[in-house]
């Protein structure tokens, strides 16, 4: 196994597959009625959050106290830069108190990286600024392929704010890693630049029409739009959106009644999508958080679990 | 016999153009020139076999830190390493702080320059009062002063303002000032771009920084010059529109002049995939195609001058995230070597060109009397001799900089700075 996960890149398909199985062993645990396997016992992980995150970082919390891990959350909002301190330094100075494992969130692209340069501790990637966030994209294969079996050959939707997401990035990575055909939709200006050469080097689509997308989709993953991007001219109106991208109550129509319907959370209804949508029985999002807390778990394990105590 | 100090005999030098020499320096200025063997015995003596003699080298964009953030770089320090990398003049950006946009700001680098002694030091003029780009600083006042300052600008961020821009470029002419724009259209390329749009910037999710936000800029200030009759001077060119913009405009005769930094003949933007700050440079780095036009611009003559942008920062500046961390690198030390390699090395420039691209077009852009000459009899003695057959590794801790934000670090460079006088007078070199 990779020693820090900071990318889908550092994962080969076999390395995936090994994470998927025993993220169903976790999963079930999850099960039971005394849920702490005592596999992390003794050691520390430490949730660092650049970043506001709800989600993220009770999944990871969970997810070490379930191995009983020690799990501190850390809130480090506001860039340390303001403060007068490095990155470098903030972050020495938590792992000098005997860290294991430092999950990551950062609003920085790249944080993750050069925090694992920086440290000994083994480093996992919440999130960093608009580059990835690898268990989401982990725990959202995961969830396609216990709804669909295999994703080999499944044709895969992404749509949405494509520039400014993380999730988007490690999320078609990994799925055209399983084998799945993906296709990302967004009006032009929330497309990645250079997105063209990028598809054509990494076997993927890039489209334009949702209509065109949505009839032949075996799963449709929905991002969120940032309030931000509403004044940012990305787009003329919320309004123009829902009808060009949003996942409506007539898209939902078009879409295969098995097609499971996923949303990193946390969702703008009525926006990018539509609460029949939302709340519609192929919908995944519920089980996408359940499988968040059993992913993060099995990385977790995969990562810490075999690393002698320092 | 002891011997005569006052004198310097630089014996079987290379002039740029290829002929052999001996200079015998003397009160400031190149006394001989020619075969002067045996005729000068008791004076000091530099054996120069095999070493070119460049006029000292000159450059237009240096940023030292001095005032405000003395622990990366202070004027001293500085011009150490401009010594050691060849120069024999610099112009130092006026983000300092406080910013010099004033006549006294701009005599007290001046004085710390005379003091430190190595270089000659030029204040380049804010052309906007605290680099704000709304009001113009008192640049007649500042071209006044005993620094007589002719070069302003607001490098670091751009005179955006078109009208801000056209009354900086008419009021110049009165005393042959000259505006040196750092292009950077502010709306396409926030100050928080860092990585050149493309599909790097689009993999490694940094916000990128359009080449056409700093080609729409230069479009629009050659003709702002050609409408006001001024001249303009554009900093770190980084794109091959930009080039063709200002192939076009010299073309019609607009007096526009161009400058490009070592880091963007050599280093591309598939540099900045490891996320490492010492990458991180404004305008950023850019693909192999620009480069290419670059390197093409330069030789040509479209590109008038080679410029460092020396930008030092302290370690714990560069030790943030990617897009905080602080833009710039050092290269002083390297440019001449740097310009040797993709220069010298690729036939696409000589020894001579190398002497105008560094020296003589620098010199003249900035209106400094004394530098950029030819190395003749009567001429102040400013030169630097430069072994052109070694090759070196460089190693950033080996610096007169107080920084280490050195990019050029483990690189293999061709040739070496052995010597640099100023006035006669040795300031780099045993």
């Amino acid at each position: 196994m990779t020693r820090h996960l900071l990318s889908i890149d550092d994962l080969s398909v076999e390395q995936i597959q090994e994470i998927f199985e025993t993220a169903a062993e976790m999963h079930d645990v999850q099960r039971r009625e005394v849920k702490k396997l005592p596999a992390l016992r003794g050691r520390t992980v430490i949730n660092m959050f650049f970043e506001d995150s709800t989600r993220t970082r009770s999944s990871f919390e969970i997810a070490g106290k379930w191995l009983s891990a020690d799990v501190i959350n850390i809130s480090a909002k506001g860039s340390s830069a303001s403060k007068g301190e490095s990155l470098r330094d903030t972050v020495l100075t938590v792992c000098a108190m005997g860290v294991d494992g430092l999950v990551i969130r950062h609003p920085a692209s790249g944080a993750a990286q050069q925090v694992s340069e920086w440290v000994d501790a083994v480093v996992v990637n919440a999130g960093d600024g608009m580059h990835e966030h690898p268990t989401q994209a982990l725990l959202d294969a995961y969830t396609l392929e216990r709804r669909l079996g295999s994703l080999e050959g499944r044709q895969v939707a992404i749509v949405g704010d494509l520039t400014h997401s993380r999730v988007f990035r490690s999320g078609v990575k990994c799925l055209t890693k399983l084998g799945a055909e993906v296709t990302v939709v967004a009006p032009p200006t929330l497309m990645p630049s250079g997105i063209d050469e990028w598809s054509r080097t990494a076997g993927f689509e890039v489209n334009y029409d949702l209509d065109e997308v949505l009839p032949k989709a075996d799963a449709v993953m929905m991002l969120r739009v940032q309030k931000e991007r509403m004044s940012g001219g990305y787009f003329p109106s919320p309004r123009e959106y829902t009808v060009g991208y949003g996942l409506t109550r007539e898209r939902l129509a078009q879409l295969k009644p098995d097609a499971p319907i996923c949303h990193p959370g946390p969702m703008n209804r009525g926006l990018e999508i539509a609460a029949d949508a939302a709340d519609a029985a192929q919908s995944a999002v519920l089980e996408q958080v359940s499988a968040g807390v059993a992913i993060r778990m099995s990385v977790l394990y995969h990562l810490l679990a075999g690393e002698e105590t320092p | 016999m002891s011997l005569d100090h006052s004198k310097t005999l630089i014996a079987g030098a290379t002039l740029p153009d290829g002929t052999r020499t001996d200079l015998l320096l003397a009160d400031g200025a190149i006394l001989e020139t020619g075969s002067l063997d045996g005729r000068h015995e008791g004076v000091e003596r530099v054996d120069a076999d095999g070493l070119i003699a460049l006029p000292g080298l000159v450059d237009l964009h240096t940023h030292l830190r001095e005032p405000g953030r003395e622990d990366a770089e202070t004027v001293l320090t500085g011009s150490r390493a401009a010594a050691a990398g060849g120069f024999t003049a610099i112009l130092a950006m006026a983000n300092t702080n406080p910013v010099t946009d004033t006549a006294e700001a701009a005599e007290r680098i001046l004085d710390l320059g005379r003091t430190a002694g190595l270089v000659d030091v030029q204040p380049v003029g804010a052309v906007t009062k605290q680099l704000a780009g709304e009001e113009l600083a008192e640049l007649g006042l500042m071209a006044r002063s005993r620094a007589q300052v002719k070069v302003f600008s607001d490098d670091g961020k751009c005179v955006h303002d078109a009208r801000v821009m056209r009354r900086a470029l008419e009021y110049v002419k009165a005393f042959g000032g000259v505006v040196s724009q750092h292009a950077q259209d502010p709306h396409l390329a926030p100050y928080t771009s860092c990585c050149h749009e493309g599909e790097i910037s689009g993999r490694l999710g940094l916000p990128g920084w359009p080449g056409v936000a700093e080609e729409v800029i230069v479009a629009r200030d050659v003709m702002l010059a050609r409408h006001t009759g001024s001249r303009v001077h554009v900093a770190h060119v980084s794109t091959a529109g930009s080039v063709e913009v200002i192939r076009w405009a010299k073309a019609q005769g607009i007096a526009v002049t161009a400058e490009v930094t070592p880091h963007h003949l050599l280093l591309t933007t598939d540099l900045l995939a490891g996320y490492d700050p010492t990458y991180k440079v404004n305008p950023p780095l850019r693909p192999a195609e620009d480069v290419e036009a670059l390197r093409v611009a330069l030789s040509d003559g479209t590109i008038d001058a080679v410029a460092t942008d020396h930008a030092p920062h302290a370690r714990h500046d560069k030790e943030h995230a990617f897009v905080d961390a602080a833009f710039g690198m050092l290269g002083l030390e390297t440019s001449l070597q740097v310009v040797a390699t993709v220069m010298v090395e690729n036939g696409l420039l000589d020894w001579s060109g190398v002497a105008r691209v560094m020296s003589q077009a620098p010199a003249r852009i900035a209106g400094l009397d004394g530098h950029g000459g030819s190395l003749r009899a009567g001429e102040p003695a400013n030169l630097t001799l430069v072994d052109p057959s070694v090759q070196v590794v460089v190693d950033r801790d080996a610096s007169a900089s107080l920084s280490r934000n050195n990019p050029w670090h483990e690189r293999k460079l061709t040739g070496r700075v052995v010597a640099s006088f100023l006035r006669g007078a040795r300031t780099y070199g045993s």
